[in-house]
């Protein structure tokens, strides 16, 4: 259960999400506090990004409910900017639902867009342009960021770097994550709860250290094979 | 050599007529992937506008600008009802523009009747190299490189702009960083009622004014749109205006009645080429 203040800021209730015939989630059910950063990990195909594009309203689904306390913004995946566009732009159409347009409180969150802020995205290198996927999330102003995929293609290094940012919004400005991860190791190490979604279904949930400890998660995916529903 | 620089003079400022029309339909393409048939539509809306208000004592100008936004607003409602509903296919969108050309038909012939009009354009005309030229061609030119200029200046410097240049550049991702790309693309559909609305005031003065002017002022649009593989706004200019001289110059060295098939023949033109070159790179 969410352990952030004033309720969850993210409750989905069996959420169905079908492709034509296809049931992509089958009866999700996952919350996500205010002020809480909350992983969802699971292997490929399994439903992650279906998921957070339907938390975010680009996908509709066929049974549940989806409510949210505040706003959502993305970070979607592969980055999705515009590459012929500069990043100051490509900061200010994020701000779309709202008034306040200026992204200088960004560079103040993240100093390096400031000096990239001329250049256009489509020239900057993966780590770069993921900062400026998630500064543009940011001028939504969300309560909740989905970040889908932040170690996409990127040096750890530079996964790193982009992790601390996340967890100094957490920590300082009080905003709710939901990090959709591949990389179940860092989603673990930086969110203090975790959702494991395998073939459309939640398979486990839980503090991430305890779920660190648990055989089937080790096996699945900090190094082993097996598979959680099968296990 | 008198005649050729008239026809020149007279092709630049009716392919300039054509660009607005072919930049409305670029705008609506590019953000919402619609090729909207019922941009000539626009066109006459807005000189059946300037012909009514012109009736009603309106002044120069005053009904011209009115008949802008009449069109615009038509272009608004058109966009509701084109993409107003979710995940409405292009193609499904593009017969429901045939639709609306149709029904645009049906209310100037109820309203305007089906006799031709005419309304005057801006009157007298100047010299150029002993050339004679309109005034209103001259009109047209000005008011086109004025158009352009301000739409440069939207693009480059507004906000609504950048978000119109996102959406176009990928509207996946426009929908991912929270734009309402359906909001934006009715606006597109405004816009480009506006400027199929500028063209009509500018164009109709010329000639008789009919509820079916639009088919042809939509070919010849289309035409120079598709100069730009209706993407690029500065390429519809350019194939606007190469489109008016071959026009002009066809109809003064040859007969008047060819100078329609000039913008079909450039269509088909253009779209072989276009699969040829797809085919190559496949």
């Amino acid at each position: 259960m969410p352990d952030g203040a004033g309720g969850p800021v993210l409750e989905v209730t069996d959420l169905v999400v079908c492709y034509g015939a296809a049931v992509a989630l089958d009866r999700v059910t996952l919350q996500v506090g205010h002020g809480e950063m909350v992983a969802l990990v699971g292997p490929n195909g399994a439903g992650k990004s279906t998921l957070l594009n339907t938390i975010c309203g680009i996908l509709r689904p066929a049974a549940g409910s989806i409510r949210l306390a505040g706003r959502v913004a993305q970070v979607p995946e592969g980055r999705q900017l515009f590459p012929d566009m500069s990043v100051e732009d490509n900061l200010r159409v994020g701000a779309w639902t709202v008034k306040e347009r200026n992204p200088a409180w960004i560079y103040d969150l993240l100093p390096k867009l400031a000096e990239l802020r001329q250049r256009t995205a489509g020239t900057l290198s993966g780590g770069e342009q993921q900062m400026v996927a998630v500064g543009r999330a940011l001028m939504a102003k969300p309560d909740l960021l989905a970040v889908d995929e932040l170690s996409l293609g990127l040096a750890p290094m530079v996964v790193e770097q982009l992790a601390e940012y996340l967890k100094r919004l957490n920590a300082e400005r009080g905003m709710a994550i939901l990090l959709v991860e591949q990389n179940a190791r860092l989603a673990l190490d930086i969110c203090p709860r975790t959702y494991v979604l395998e073939a459309g279904q939640i398979a486990l949930e839980g503090p991430s250290e305890e779920l660190r400890q648990s055989q089937a998660v080790q096996a699945a995916y900090l190094g082993g094979r097996a598979e959680l529903m099968d296990s | 050599m008198g005649l050729l620089l008239q026809l020149l003079l007279t092709g630049i400022a009716i392919g300039c007529g054509y660009a607005l029309l072919a930049t409305g339909f670029v705008f609506i393409h590019r953000v919402t992937r619609v090729v909207n048939f019922a941009q000539g539509g626009f066109a006459v809306i807005a000189g059946f506008v300037t012909y009514s208000a012109l009736a009603a004592g309106l002044p120069h100008g005053v009904s011209e600008v009115l008949a802008v936004l009449a069109a615009a607003l038509v272009g608004l409602v058109v966009g509701v009802l084109i993409i107003g509903l979710r995940d409405t296919p292009p193609l499904a969108a593009l017969i429901m523009t045939i639709g609306v050309g149709f029904c645009l038909w049906a209310l100037e012939v109820a309203v305007w009747g089906d006799q031709p009009l005419q309304f005057e354009g801006l009157g007298g005309v100047f010299a150029v190299a002993g050339v004679s030229i309109q005034y209103q061609y001259a009109l047209i030119v000005a008011v086109t490189a004025a158009t352009f200029a301000l739409l440069a200046l939207f693009f480059g410097h507004s906000y609504l702009g950048k978000v119109f240049t996102a959406c176009a550049s990928n509207p996946y991702a426009a929908r991912l960083a929270g734009i309402d790309v359906r909001r934006v693309g009715i606006i597109a559909f405004a816009l480009g009622g506006g400027l199929g609305g500028l063209a009509g005031v500018l164009l109709l003065s010329l000639r008789s004014l009919t509820f079916d002017s639009d088919v042809d002022l939509s070919i010849n649009g289309f035409a120079a749109a598709i100069f730009g593989g209706l993407q690029r706004p500065w390429l519809a200019l350019v194939g606007g205006v190469v489109l008016g001289i071959f026009e002009q110059l066809i109809a003064g060295y040859s007969r008047a009645s060819y100078q329609k098939a000039v913008s079909l023949f450039v269509i088909l033109a253009i779209l072989v080429w276009r699969a040829a070159r797809r085919r190559e790179q496949t």
